[in-house]
């Protein structure tokens, strides 16, 4: 086959004792950026790019795509230990991974989301080489009323991690689409909740916001609570992952990567919703709805392999197409063209050999990312026996090391500091964090896409429904709205009936899933408290 | 702005590539480099700052820039550092704040322009001290294969028709050059800037599938990013905005077609207010010195960018029109 010969001669060049070199620097350097918050990949690899100018394009970019991969699985570390997500694509790790570290199971967590990231940036590499201008030619033909679908499917997750009171969750939610207000409106360039502070036009980061909220608002809480509640160790459980971790992370690893996959290579995806989308899937689909919002493993595993395979999707345009879709993506893209190469419909035939050498040491760069993480899962574990007071410290430490590094703005940690009291705040008042970070990741994103659609039909509704796949996706979120009113009345004109088909025990499932979630939850707040 | 802000966190000190390259540094930041520009032999610590985030146009610009004049002797260790936000105001602000530093430069273009504008910001380019433009670039009315439209005539008329109508897309924010050329534009033709329907994209990259979907009516933006997709045919331009027709672009500009408009976007140099002639000679030097490095027209050459080098007072009047020029657009839009 000509994709297999072509991808041995990659698997070749990229396995030469140079470039193997490179690789392994760069999954190591990737991983250290990953694991700083606020230093992301796209960062490094923008800072070594002048560096890298003396080396061969090839040996380059083998690196580049190391720092890439390592970084998004480094970006798991913080979320899980610490509570603070380095990215915005690890938002969600934090929730059930941080819950399953304070239970004793850091090292489970955090070896799940590294198998599961090596598998979905392996499937996703495999994706990427068999069909990437397949991908391509659908990618592009969605537009603004396509995206405004998917992000209204997402908001549907909101729905699931609104807490037992609704009255709070939607508190939350407004909350957290008002802090996405802030900046300069993108179609009239008029300023919202700036207060005239040029600093806020741009809007406020969602790393910065998400830091703020879960480290440093846990640690205030903490803190306020240090002398009241006792000391307790969190348990040191057993390093590997049992026999059960493994059955129940294979399937929200796969899952994961084909949600991630997709929404990667879409030009407006991204690698946040689809870890929202996967997180709400495993919720329903779960075994064990019980440990969700206390430290279930899939909620780990399906969206870390979402991220991981967003991340090989979004070198998908990238490559076929010139498209970036994500910051790293658009500085690799500014590598290529200074080393005079552009990417685009015919890079596989121009620079065949290049590429081919990048794919293939992706997957090497994935299988050294397994190696290198998989026996630190429990030395990093051993970090959470730290004293508390330590801990916490150290966790505000990076907090604001973090916060610092997005913009390099003193003026961040001011709202790190704001948000980080607001923060507390919730956590006083018992308002779920979970409704506010959607609210600021989703806000923004589905007031463009609707500004657009309406812009792109001049002021017609209509224009919502002019692309097929949207109309699918509104199909798809009819049905899963009406689908437990549909199936109360079904049971009720056919009473004798068992739930007929895996579907209609699917939907019981999610409701009960939902229901025992919200209380599992509620009662984890006045644990705390 | 998803991109943008994703692009920001990009934006850090060099202290950290240090550390990030195994160096051993502390990841205190290195910008503190206190050496003076002496007139005679290389520049020592200049520092040109990027008031957007790297990966981007001004970085590429000053990385390349940056590149030619370390490699050329014509300078050493020159640094190269981001300051994001705001559309380059929050680094215009920084730069109009280092009254009098002669090792400080920033990489800007028309979209500083605007974005001072835009954002109301105190700090005006006027006050600083111009040093070089380097390139331009003309934009490009583009529209998709499948477009009804096959030459700038067609779309004129049905846009002066119902101007509503056609989306016009661009890969700016309002206030930045592919906001700015279709006003400009609509203004030549007699269509009233305020009923032009501008779509912001975010970026190049989010723009291109939308003219390759046929989503717009048109797309205005620089023609370099999407050079291979206008070979290939999958996007048609139908008219250029520069002084004379594009290499490689099969396409009348704006002025063969009868509408009287030179559109340009431009990337420059610029320095702090009030440094000294020395200073400012020895700056002006360099960048003429790496104008003329085989370096530089290599540099040009990679990136498809325009020769567009001015110096000194002839910047500076270009600058003072251009500033004006922008604000009249951006008044009228009730932007300013």
């Amino acid at each position: 086959m000509d994709v297999w010969s072509s991808l041995m001669d990659g698997f070749a060049t990229a396995l030469t004792p140079m470039n193997f070199l490179y690789a392994v620097i760069g999954v190591i350097l990737g991983t250290a950026v990953g694991v700083l918050p606020g230093l992301g990949p796209a960062m490094t690899v923008a800072l070594l790019l002048p560096v890298t100018y003396a080396l061969e394009p090839t040996s380059a970019f083998i690196m580049f795509a190391g720092i890439y991969y390592g970084g998004m699985y480094g970006g798991s570390t913080t979320s899980i230990l610490l509570n603070t997500p380095g990215e915005s694509s690890s938002v969600v790790t934090a929730i059930e991974g941080n819950k399953m570290a304070k239970a004793g199971r850091a090292a489970q967590a955090l070896a799940t989301a590294a198998i599961g990231s090596f598998v979905a940036g392996t499937i996703g590499t495999a994706l990427l080489a068999v069909c990437a201008p397949i991908v391509v030619k659908f990618a592009v033909s969605l537009g603004a009323p396509s995206y405004f679908a998917i992000m209204v499917l997402a908001l549907l997750a909101v729905t699931a991690v609104l807490g037992s009171s609704r009255l709070r969750g939607f508190a939350s939610l407004g909350l957290g689409l008002a802090i996405g207000l802030v900046g300069m409106d993108s179609v009239t360039g008029q300023r919202r909740l700036t207060f005239g502070q040029p600093l806020l036009a741009d809007g406020l980061d969602i790393v910065v916001v998400a830091v703020a909220i879960f480290a440093v608002g846990e640690a205030l809480w903490v803190a306020a609570h240090l002398r009241r509640t006792p000391l307790h160790a969190i348990p040191v459980g057993q390093p590997w992952m049992g026999k059960s971790d493994w059955k129940r992370s294979w399937k929200p690893w796969l899952r994961g990567t084909a949600f991630g996959f997709p929404f990667g290579a879409l030009p407006a995806g991204g690698a946040e919703i689809p870890t929202f989308l996967s997180y709400v899937t495993e919720k329903r689909l779960s075994k064990h709805p019980e440990e969700f919002g206390k430290g279930a493993i899939e909620g780990v595993a399906g969206p870390e392999a979402a991220n991981n395979a967003a991340a090989a999707g979004t070198l998908t345009p990238m490559l076929a197409l010139g498209l970036p879709t994500n910051a790293t993506a658009a500085v690799m893209l500014a590598a290529f063209t200074s080393y005079g190469i552009q990417p685009g419909p015919q890079l596989f035939e121009s620079q065949g050999p290049l590429v081919w050498a990048l794919i293939a040491s992706l997957f090497i760069g994935n299988l050294l990312l397994l190696i290198i993480n998989l026996p630190l899962a429990p030395l990093w574990a051993k970090l959470l026996q730290l004293p508390r007071p330590y801990l916490y410290a150290g966790i505000l430490f990076f907090a604001t090391l973090g916060a610092y590094s997005v913009n390099l703005q003193a003026f961040d940690l001011v709202i790190l500091l704001i948000l980080g009291a607001l923060g507390f705040m919730m956590r006083r008042f018992g308002l779920p964090v979970l409704p506010l970070i959607l609210g600021v990741i989703l806000g923004p994103r589905i007031e463009g896409q609707l500004r657009k659609t309406l812009q792109l039909s001049a002021g017609d509704p209509a224009g919502l429904f002019s692309e097929p796949i949207a109309v699918g996706i509104y199909v798809i979120i009819a049905v899963i709205l009406l689908w437990p009113f549909a199936f109360r009345l079904i049971r009720r004109n056919t009473p004798v009936a068992p739930p007929a088909g895996g579907a209609a025990a699917l939907a019981m499932d999610a409701d009960d899933a939902v229901h025992s979630n919200h209380n599992a939850v509620y009662s984890n707040h006045k644990e705390q408290q | 702005m998803r991109q943008i802000r994703a692009l920001r966190v990009a934006a850090v000190a060099a202290g950290i590539a240090l550390m990030a390259t195994g160096c051993g540094a502390t990841g205190k930041s290195s910008t503190g480099s206190e050496s003076t520009g002496a007139a005679a032999g290389p520049i020592t610590g200049l520092q040109i700052m990027v008031p957007n985030s790297p990966g981007g146009g001004y970085d590429t610009t000053a990385r390349a820039a940056a590149k030619v004049l370390d490699d050329a002797k014509i300078s050493t260790n020159t640094e190269v550092f981001n300051l994001a936000g705001a559309g380059g105001t929050v680094g215009l602000a920084r730069i109009v704040n280092e009254k009098g530093n002669g090792d400080l430069a920033m990489l800007m273009g028309l979209g500083v322009v605007g974005a001072s504008y835009t954002n109301k910001s105190e700090s005006k380019l006027t006050s600083t001290t111009p040093l070089a433009r380097l390139i331009e670039e003309p934009g490009a009315i583009m529209v998709g294969k499948d477009s009804p439209f096959k030459t700038i005539d067609d779309l004129v008329k049905a846009w002066k028709a119902d101007p509503g109508s056609i989306a016009v897309g661009g890969g700016s924010s309002p206030g930045g050059p592919d906001h700015l050329l279709p006003m400009q534009l609509a203004g030549a033709v007699g269509i009233d800037a305020t009923k032009v329907n501008y779509v912001a994209y975010d970026g190049g990259g989010d723009l291109l599938p939308a003219i390759l979907g046929n989503k717009l009516g048109f797309a205005a933006s620089g023609a370099g990013e999407y050079l291979k997709q206008i070979e290939s045919g999958e996007v048609r331009v139908l008219a250029t905005s520069g002084d004379k027709r594009l290499d490689g672009v099969d396409a009348p500009t704006l002025k063969e077609s009868n509408i009287d408009l030179v559109f340009s976007n431009w990337r420059g140099v610029v320095a702090p207010p009030g440094i000294s002639d020395k200073d400012k000679a020895a700056l002006i030097a360099a960048l003429e010195k790496m104008h003329g490095t085989d370096g530089w027209k290599e540099a040009l050459k990679t990136h498809s960018w325009t020769d567009a080098f001015i110096t000194g007072d002839q910047f500076k009047t270009f600058l003072t029109e251009q500033d004006k020029r922008v604000a009249d657009v951006l008044t009228k839009l009730g932007l300013a």
